[in-house]
Parts: C-alpha cells; structure tokens; sequence
C-alpha cells in the first residue's frame, strides 16, 4: 500500500469521532430563566449581560421554529438540551497552561491542534473551545504587545466591558431570528477579537470548536471588532464525536470592521456529519452577520463546509461604509445523507460598494445542496456592483443541487450580474486521467479540486492543506 | 369581504341550472378562498408583488358578481386588420363570440365543461376564487393531425360598464396528436380598477404544437392574473411569448410540465413598463423524464418608479436525464425609482444534466451611447436605437413570422 492510500484509510472514518470521557458541570436539563441565570451566574456576569440575555429569552419565546429551508429535519426538543456543559477542572480557571486538565491537552493534541506553546513554530494563535467553555488561549502575551485583544468572550466581559458592552448584538440584535435568538439567551462562550487602530494582526488568530457531552447544544459567540485602519485573519475549525443522536450547534458570529479595516474570516467546517445511512450528526444552524460600518472597509467570508448532518447557514456582509466590499468564497460537499442549505446575504447600503459571491457546491450519494442568496442594492447604494457565481456539481442520480438566488436591485446606477451553471464530472475528463493512471476516486478528487480552486486559493495556507485533502476524503466511495 | 364574497357567490349561482352536487362543489371552493383571502407576500411565491395590499390599494372593495344575462355588443374597431384570424372575443368576462371561419369544421370541437372543476397541481387561492365563480368555461379540441390555417386570437376586452370588479375566466385546450395551434390574447382594456383572474390549461400530445403570444399592451388601470398550464407529451413543443406592459398590475405564470420525452418548451417575455407599475412573470418548468429541453430569456427595460419581478425555476426530476435547461434574464433600470427583483432558481435531482441561468441588471450603457452619438445620432436617438436592439433580441425568438411582425408593430420596433 501505497503512503497515499493509506492516508486516505487512515482518514476515511471520521477521524475526530472519539469522546474523551472528561468530569462535567452542567447546567440543569432544559431551558428557562433559571437556566440562564445559572449560566450567566457560573459566568460572573456583570447585571447588564444578564439582562442582554433575559431580554433575548423573552422575545425567544414569542418565536417559533423556522421551517422554509429545503432540509427538513425532526422537531428538536428544547427542553430536553444541556445549555452549558463545561469540564470539572475549569471551574477554577486554570491560570496557565502547564494547568491544564491533561485529558483535555490530550484531546486536543489528538485533533491536531498543540496548544502549548511549543508548537510556535505554526504560529497561529489559537483559543480552543471545549462545549461550553474555552479551554485554552496561546500567544497572548505576543498579541498583547501589539494593544490586540484576543481572548474567550466570557474573559472580555469581564475584562473589557465597554468594547463588548458597545458591539454585542449590534449586527445580531437580540430580536433576530429564532436561533439567532436562542444564542443571546444562553451562549456560553467563544472568542472575542479586538485590533487596535491601524494595527495589522501579526498572525492568523484562530478558534477550535469541540461538541463532547452528549445531549448538548453549542452555543457560541464571537465577536470580531476591527478598528480603523487594522487588519486580522481569522480561522474557525470545528468538530465533534460520533454520536447516534443529532446535536444542535447555534453560533452567533459578529464581525465588525471600522474605517479603512479588514477582516478576513476562513471556516474549515467539519463537525461529525453522521453515519453512511444519515444516523447522528451535528445540525449546524450558524448566523454570521458582518457589518462593514466604516469607509473602505471590507469583510470576506471563506467557507469550506464539509460536515454535518445540516448544515444551515448564510455567513452575510452588510455593506454600509462607502466603498466598502463583501466577499464570499464557498465549497459545500454534501455525502451520504448530509444536507445544507447554505448561502450568502450581500446588502448594499452604502455608495459604490462592492460585492463578489462564489460558490461551489458538491453532492454525492443520496445527499441534498442548496445555495440559497441575497442580493439587496437599496435605492441609495449608487454605483454599486455585485458579481455572483454558483456552480454546482452533481455524482449519482440520487443526490440534488438546487440554486435559490434573491436578486434585488433598486438603483439604476448599480449592476448585478447573476450566473449559475449545474453539471457532472464530464466522461471525458475521467477518461483523460484514467488514462494517464489514476484510479477513479484519484481522478475525480483531481477534478473536483480544480472545481473548487477558486475557492481553495482564498484559504491561509495551513487551512488550504487541509482543506484539499478534506475535499477528497468526503467524496470517498461517491464513485463507481 | 366574506359577507360580500357569501352574497356574490349566492347571486352568481342562482341564474345557473347547477346540479346539487356542483353546487357543493363551488361552494367548497369559495370556502378555501375565503379561508386563504388573496395571496399576500408571506407565501414565498408571491414574496415580491402582495397581491393583497396591491388590491387594497389600488380596488378597495371588490365585488364579485357579473351580470351575464344580458349580451354586450362587440365592438369590431378593436380586431386586429391585416392578419385573417379565428377569434374568441370576451367582453367584460362574458363570452360574446367564438367564431372558427377560416378553419374546417369537423377538425375543431367546442365542448362545454363549465360544470369541471380545474384542478392545479400548483394551485393558490386564485385558482379557488376562479373555480368558485367561473360560470362558463368551453374546451377547445383541435383533433388529430389538424393544424390550424390562421392563428386564433382571444380578445379580452372590458369597457367602462365595469368597476371595481373580479372577473374569471378560464379555458381548456387539447391539442391531439400531430395538430398544432397559435393564439394570442390580445387585451383591449378601457374599463379601470378591475381584477381579471384568468385560468389557461392546455393539452398537448404527441407532437403537438402550440404557440401563445400573450399581449397586453395597451394602458389601463386593472389588475391581471394569469396562470397557464401547459402539460405535454412526447415530442411537443409549446412557445410562450409574453408581453407585458400596459396593464397597472399584471403577473403571468407558465406551469409546463414536460411529461414525454424530446418535449420543449420556450417561454419568452418583455417587460416594457413606466410609470408605477408593477409586474411580474413567474414560470415554472418541469422536466418529469429524460430528454427534455426548456429555454427562458426575459429581458426588461424600465422607466420611472416601474418595478418588474421575474421568478424562474427549473425543476428536474431524477429521471430526467439528458436534460438541457437556460434560463437568462436581463433588465435595464432607466430611472433611480425602478426596480427589479429576480429570483431565477434551479432545482435538480439528476447528475447528467445541463442547466444553467443567467442574471443581469442594471443601467444603459453610457460608453455604447457615446459611441452612437459620436456617429451623429442624438441622445435621445441612441437611446431609443439600443433599447430597441435589447428588446428586439425577444421579439426575434417568436417562430412565426406573421405575429413576429404583429408585435414588432406594437412595440413601434422598426427594423
């Protein structure tokens, strides 16, 4: 056997399927007041963060589940959820790493992701998140240097109020969607990001996500603040055990980039997707929202969505500065008996703003993909442009690719151009790299690499890597 | 509304010998009419045009009786000259004349279906309010193997006897094996601030052809609604060709359902709109086997604070392979107050398929104006030249070149 091979089978499994048996504090089964005042108490939150929750919860109630996307799913049990669910040891914060429950350093090393410092030579700060809590910020010192800002939101609550006071759910406001909604009232952590004037983040800063408890939801919420003149890049990674159960994930990402900023924001999305008959899986209802508030701003989304059982998302921009520009690069792969329904939003509000969408969206098997769009140019946003591409491929007659774009434009001055294409991987490409020597699957991940370039030349190198080899391992046995 | 509706329904089936079980029929109609009322933006097929509030505020109340006793005259100035053709004329929702003259007899047969409930596959609450108060409905059968000499064209006429008022109509077509059929329906509206809700269902089988022009051209104040259905079987072909401009509030919708295999369709449309209109075509086109092929393109010029909507949609089954599906729309916003909203969508279920679509929107081409006044036109003129040329680009796709030449005329295109 060949080395390629037998990375491929090294990896052909769900390799992040382990659960790593860790002493819980959760918090009582079911979701109410008394729910997230334990929460927000366990948190030692500030009065003003309760009652941001409190009022969430209250319009929460008033809403019910949406249910015009194309993936339909059973009805979820709120009742029957964890909403917090933290490992023993962290009750006491550790204060450094050396600290740090061993179990939980192992889990992480096993995902790939070193988060002592030894491993500086990656060079990426990471904040790992473990259910509910983060576990673990490296190279703060470095950052803090700079007058940059990254730690869990729970931490900058506490430590940093005004920032988080003045921007949380300023893009999400507490009267969102359902889940959007469900996330004010009970997230319990994630990642808080602020770049100070004119700084450019010396590294890619990036959060891991981890679902272990069973029987939990994920809640998480960044925050992304850019002032003006900064620059960060920014990576999410994600994944979960195998369970037989759907587990609910429902993030809330914020973005927020002040004049002259730019964020950049790469998700590598790999959560348990569920077994080769649809059984378990992570349903991945994520909102991300950025808010381009600032001149010459500019937000971009790079997404590579590979897991889940559902995925559920429309990362968006919301162009308000003049000359501000939206970008959105996505690849969907959908196997088995995966669903997503995933797109972008691109309002214009501002003058001469810019915006570019492509998408590439593949299924296999008996899987079901849509992209689902808007573009919004008010009446004010002049000379304003948007450039959308969405290809779909399809393998198997079993599997659909469907293409739901909302085109609107309200100002004569501004253009829109729309294409979409859906095809298959064309007998004659096959044939071609068959006959050079490689074998179907080789072929096929050849090709659908090239499909997906565009998209994959978006992503920091570290990402790309992985990204790529990703791509050819979820389209394992669509073939033939 | 209710009570109105109640009151109007009672009015309307009390001149007509319905047997009990029709009655109930109707009657059934009207209560899931009543239940759903007119369709608002909430229901996603009708998310850019609100039928409801567009109603609202443009009608008020509506009433829903027409006197159908007494005839109308037909007013012969408003017949198409120069082109020989069968006619259907309706005025003011009453059929007044179906008039065959130029074809053979025995070939065509007019059959009365008005106690048939039409049933949708894709129905709303129109579709009830039409089957509710529709009191006479004619099927038009073209038999085997007959094609028709001269084109056959309905004429929609409503005159200032009629205010705020719902009319209904329908008519069913089937066009036999090998026979084929043009017709356009031309509405001549001098009547104001009315709602014609107007239900088309056709049948075509093997290798039939049926080409529908649709025009509306001339400006009025009423509200349209018009769904065809169009089911067809191996090897037909169905041309639809809409252009929709004069009316305050018009949408159209094409269902074809392309059950054979080698069966096409076409659906053209021109949005020609100023002022506050606002229209919308919505089609729907679904390959159910393999082989089959659709082609849309939609192109729109728009002035003042008009608003045009286009909501496209292939759907492919998983059988159909080997389909090949376009779908392209474009528009040109001429003033800072017009809109257009496009929702051009793609739903597939089989790998070996070619479909794509296309989207465009946005203003005239300053650098190809500079280049026409540069050559000596005015800006007036150029404008004028490269609007026609847009537009010209649909009107070439019509097959016959009869009617081709009929709508160029309309639309004041000159060659």
């Amino acid at each position: 056997m060949d080395n390629r091979q037998k990375e491929i089978n090294n990896l052909k499994d769900y390799k992040y399927g382990f659960s790593t048996d860790i002493e819980n504090i959760q918090a009582p089964k079911g979701l109410n007041e008394d729910v997230i005042k334990f929460i927000s108490n366990i948190k030692k939150e500030p009065a003003w963060m309760l009652e941001f929750r409190l009022k969430a919860f209250e319009r929460f109630k008033a809403l019910k589940e949406p249910d015009w996307q194309k993936p339909k799913f059973p009805k979820i049990d709120y009742q029957d959820l964890y909403y917090y669910s933290a490992p023993k040891s962290m009750k006491d914060k550790p204060k450094s790493l050396d600290e740090l429950d061993p179990k939980l350093l192992e889990t992480y090393k096993k995902l790939g992701i070193p988060l002592q410092e030894q491993a500086r030579l990656n060079g990426i700060a990471v904040d790992a998140v473990f259910d509910s809590v983060s576990v673990a910020t490296t190279f703060k010192d470095e950052l803090t240097k700079q007058g940059i800002i990254f730690c869990p939101i729970s931490e900058a609550i506490q430590s940093h109020p005004e920032l988080v006071k003045k921007y949380l759910g300023s893009v999400i406001p507490t009267s969102d969607h359902f889940f959007a909604t469900l996330n004010s009232a009970v997230f319990t952590d994630g990642s808080f990001v602020y770049i100070p004037e004119g700084v450019r983040c010396p590294m890619e800063l990036s959060t891991y996500f981890r679902i272990n408890a069973s029987n939990t939801g994920q809640f998480e919420r960044t925050l992304i603040i850019a002032d003006k003149g900064s620059y960060v890049s920014y990576l999410e990674g994600c994944t979960a055990p195998m369970r037989d159960e759907n587990q609910l994930h429902a993030a809330n990402v914020e973005l927020i980039a002040l004049d002259d900023a730019e964020i950049k924001y790469s998700t590598v999305q790999n959560w348990y997707p569920g077994d080769q008959d649809g059984k378990g899986g992570i349903y991945n209802f994520v909102t991300k929202r950025g808010l381009c508030k600032g001149k010459n701003s500019k937000i971009s989304w790079t997404q590579v969505e590979t897991g889940s059982a559902i995925t559920w998302k429309y990362p968006s921009c919301i162009l308000k500065g003049d000359n501000s520009v939206g970008e959105f690069y996505s690849i969907a792969i959908t196997n088995n008996h995966q669903k997503a329904d995933t797109g972008t939003k691109m309002i214009h509000l501002g003058k001469n703003t810019k915006s570019k969408i492509i998408s590439k969206g593949i299924s296999a098997g008996s899987s079901d993909m849509t992209y689902r769009g808007l573009v919004d140019i008010s009446s004010k946003a002049k000379n304003s442009t948007n450039y959308t591409q969405c290809d779909s491929l399809l393998m198997g007659n079993k599997c659909g690719a469907h293409t739901v774009p909302y085109i609107k434009n309200k100002n004569s001055e501004s253009n829109i151009a729309h294409e979409a294409t859906t095809s298959k991987i064309s007998d004659e490409q096959l044939h071609y790299c068959q006959q050079r020597g490689l074998n179907p699957e080789e072929a096929v991940g050849l090709i659908v690499n090239g499909f997906c370039k565009e998209v994959l030349q978006q992503l920091p190198m570290e990402f790309a890597v992985e990204a790529q080899k990703l791509v050819g391992i979820s389209l394992e046995g669509s073939v033939g | 509304m209710r009570e109105q509706l109640q009151k109007d329904f009672y009015n309307s089936i009390k001149n007509l010998s319905l047997s009990q079980k029709d009655i109930e029929i109707k009657k059934f109609c009207l209560d899931n009419f009543i239940d759903k009322g007119f369709p608002n933006k909430k229901e996603e097929d009708w998310k850019f045009s609100d039928l409801n509030q567009i109603i609202k505020n443009n009608i008020g109340e509506l009433s829903f009786y027409n006197d159908q006793a007494s005839t109308n005259k037909v007013d012969t100035s408003v017949f198409v000259d120069g082109l020989e053709h069968n006619k259907i004329v309706f005025i003011n929702g009453r059929i007044e004349k179906i008039d065959f003259e130029y074809e053979k007899k025995d070939q065509i047969e007019i059959i009365d279906q008005s106690e048939t409930i039409n049933e949708f596959k894709n129905s709303n609450s129109l579709s009830d309010l039409n089957n509710a108060f529709t009191n006479k409905c004619f099927k038009i059968l073209v038999k085997k193997g007959y094609q028709l000499a001269k084109p056959l064209i309905i004429y929609h006429t409503t005159n200032s006897k009629i205010w705020s008022k719902n009319i209904n109509l329908r008519l069913n077509f089937e066009i036999d094996k090998d026979s084929s059929l043009r017709l356009i329906d031309l509405f001549n509206d001098t009547s104001e601030k009315n709602f014609l809700n107007i239900f088309y269902n056709f049948e075509l089988k093997e290798n039939a052809v049926l080409k529908n022009y649709k025009v509306d051209k001339f400006e009025n104040k009423n509200i349209k609604y018009s769904f065809n259905n169009i089911d067809q079987d191996k090897n037909s072909i169905s041309e639809t060709f809409i252009l929709s401009s004069g009316s305050n509030f018009s949408k159209n919708e094409i269902n074809c359902n392309l059950n054979g295999v080698y069966a096409s369709a076409f659906v053209n449309g021109v949005f020609s709109l100023n002022n506050d209109k606002h229209h919308e075509i919505r089609s729907i086109i679904n390959h159910l086997t393999e082989n089959t092929k659709s082609y849309q393109l939609i192109k729109s010029v728009l002035e003042q604070s008009s608003k045009a909507v286009y909501q496209g949609k292939i759907f492919v089954n998983s059988d159909a392979q080997k389909t090949d599906g376009y779908q392209l729309s474009k528009a040109i916003l001429l003033n800072k107050e017009s809109e257009f909203n496009a929702k051009p969508e793609l739903e597939i279920y089989a790998d070996d398929v070619k479909c794509s679509h296309g989207s465009a929107s946005g203003s005239l081409n300053e650098d190809s104006i500079f280049y026409l006044m540069s050559r000596g036109l005015s800006y007036q003129q150029s404008r004028e030249l490269l609007i026609n040329g847009f537009l010209l680009d649909v009107v070439e796709k019509i097959t016959d070149s009869e009617i081709k030449n009929l709508i160029k005329n309309l639309l004041g295109i000159k060659e």
